[in-house]
């Protein structure tokens, strides 16, 4: 009696399962499937589901319509922006883990608090100091203020991650006469390298997905790819195909890189208040 | 015990990010603050003078505004329980023992919707809710419904939003839930399912109490992210049609960079930072008392 009662609710569960798969996946094989039809198949109406597919958006996209050096943008600003994150985020979040001194709780509160403040307050005022100093549409300008963002993901993990590295280590080589920054770089550092790995995956998620900075801030030379997606949709006739393949090579990076960090992008969005 | 250095040490490790965020993130809120006191359009650059408070007084009064911020509200007021309720089904789901591989698969693929770029994100809605040539309203069809202009109608696109929200971040919920019920010790879960066979007596007295740090994570940042939410209404609708979908931070963007009125939509970004402070600090009070 027991037994095909919990058989059946396993056949239950698993329906579930693979409902929930499907209601996350599905968009992703509709946005990939229209990516590879023509605009004459992507308009017909009903959408059409087996159609012989083609690579004629990719091709177009990449090379025709600059969504290749807006791709390459992308890169450059979110690598450099995490490594800089990286570079002056670790020596402050070893410093929070590390040392007493007045006034933490309040500089630690100002760090976390960046998670809060929405772009669009910083987007113009930015957008006319850039103006002034003759950085606008360059990748320093958007590379300089997506640090609001990546240095305190930086340094909330790692200040985590250092607290989680026995003192004995330091107290050990501060016998020895190492320097504080010789025991942050040759000792601590290493051995913090998962939650920096952590940390800067989830940087390079956040600035490549950035829209509003890039938007307002790079308008022509250094835009980025998720502005550049904004501006297929402004002419009369949407290309559908075209779109769908611009947002495919936008998404499939930062979806690799999700599932590589997928234990830790929860963490990441809630900056730590969630495990 | 923690370390006492010198203040050059100290300086040397925190200066750098303290001076970076400063630049990055302080000195453009002044720069803020300052033009909110001013006139300032960038096509009328002749007329620009100080007008102390008027902006503010402006925004305070303005119907437009406060609509933004009651369609923001009302945004959250409808998708955040509709996210709760699906998040907590599905961590309940995945809580349960056994199909462990199906459960990995599960939650690998609920990882993807919240580290979608969320520009793609509204465009994609653009594409899937066409009303001639959607998927969805194809799927409607078969169940007998007529196609749907939800791109169009200033009600419909809102409900499209609301979805696409809901689409988005109900697996974050049930991701940060799920977190929250590996927390109740096994033991007390075991005890309590040998004395009832209600799944809903053991989630109302066992596994609740466990859950409300995560439900209070999950509002404040909820609000947070609804009130920054730009990117996806604004490649989905562009705030429109009409003003239908004009969140917050859309309002802004428009008043800003689509009237060029940078004077006013500074004293817009103001006001909504004092709102946004307020939250970030209840917060924080809630989550991080110990600190170290």
């Amino acid at each position: 009696m027991a037994a095909p009662l919990q058989r059946r609710s396993l056949w239950g569960e698993a329906m579930i399962l693979i409902l929930i798969g499907l209601f996350c996946v599905f968009p992703f094989y509709w946005m990939v499937t229209t990516s590879l039809k023509t605009q004459i198949v992507a308009l017909e109406s009903p959408p059409v589901w087996w159609f012989t597919p083609t690579l004629a958006n990719y091709w177009e996209v990449l090379f025709v319509d600059k969504v290749g050096p807006a791709l390459i943008n992308s890169i450059i600003v979110a690598v450099c922006t995490t490594a800089l994150a990286v570079g002056l985020g670790t020596p402050a979040a070893y410093a929070l883990a590390r040392f007493e001194f007045r006034g933490k709780t309040d500089l630690w509160f100002w760090f976390i608090t960046n998670r809060f403040v929405s772009p669009v307050v910083l987007a113009f005022p930015v957008f006319l100091i850039s103006r002034e100093l003759g950085l606008r549409d360059t990748h320093l300008a958007l590379i300089l203020m997506y640090l609001t963002f990546t240095l305190p993901i930086v340094i909330w993990i790692c200040t985590d991650q250092f607290r989680s590295i026995p003192r004995e280590l330091d107290e050990a080589a501060m016998l020895e006469g190492a320097s504080q920054w010789r025991i942050f770089r040759s000792i601590c550092l290493p051995l913090a390298m998962p939650g920096v790995a952590v940390s800067s995956i989830l940087s390079f998620i956040f600035s490549w997905n950035e829209l509003l900075f890039a938007y307002i801030l790079a308008p022509k030379a250094a835009k980025t790819a998720p502005a550049m997606a904004v501006t297929f949709m402004e002419g009369y006739d949407v290309p559908y195909g075209k779109i769908m393949a611009t947002s495919t090579l936008i998404v499939v990076p930062v979806l690799i890189f999700a599932l590589l960090a997928s234990k830790h992008l929860v963490r990441g969005l809630t900056m730590g208040a969630v495990k | 015990m923690l370390t006492r250095v010198s203040r050059r040490t100290l300086f040397a490790f925190l200066g750098p990010a303290i001076a970076a965020l400063a630049i990055v993130g302080i000195a453009p809120l002044l720069y803020a603050v300052w033009k909110s006191l001013h006139y300032f359009n960038l096509t009328k650059i002749a007329q620009s003078r100080f007008v102390g408070l008027d902006n503010y007084g402006a925004v305070l009064t303005d119907p437009v505004f406060w609509q933004a911020m009651g369609r923001t509200a009302l945004l959250f007021a409808i998708a955040v329980p509709v996210q709760i309720a699906l998040g907590l089904m599905i961590a309940l789901v995945l809580h349960r023992p056994g199909l462990t591989f199906w459960k990995t698969l599960a939650r690998l693929s609920l990882v993807l919707p919240m580290a979608t770029t969320y520009a793609v994100v509204g465009l994609l809605a653009q594409v899937m809710l066409n009303q001639k040539y959607g998927v969805i309203n194809q799927m409607l069809g078969w169940m007998g419904v007529d196609p749907i202009n939800f791109i169009g109608d200033p009600t419909n696109a809102f409900i499209a939003v609301v979805m696409w929200d809901i689409w988005q971040w109900t697996p974050f919920v049930a991701l940060v839930l799920l977190a929250g019920l590996s927390t109740v010790p096994p033991e007390i879960e075991e005890a309590a399912q040998l004395e009832t066979k209600s799944n809903w007596t053991v989630l109302r007295h066992v596994q609740l109490p466990f859950l409300i740090p995560s439900l209070v994570a999950v509002l404040i940042l909820r609000t947070a992210d609804t009130l920054k939410l730009f990117d996806m209404p604004f490649t989905m609708t562009r705030g429109g049609p009409g003003s239908a979908t004009e969140f917050i931070a859309v309002l802004i963007e428009r008043v800003g960079n689509r009237q060029f009125d940078i004077g006013m939509a500074a004293a817009q970004s103001i006001i909504m930072l004092a709102i946004t402070i307020v939250l970030a600090r209840l917060y924080i009070r809630v989550f991080y008392r110990e600190v170290r």
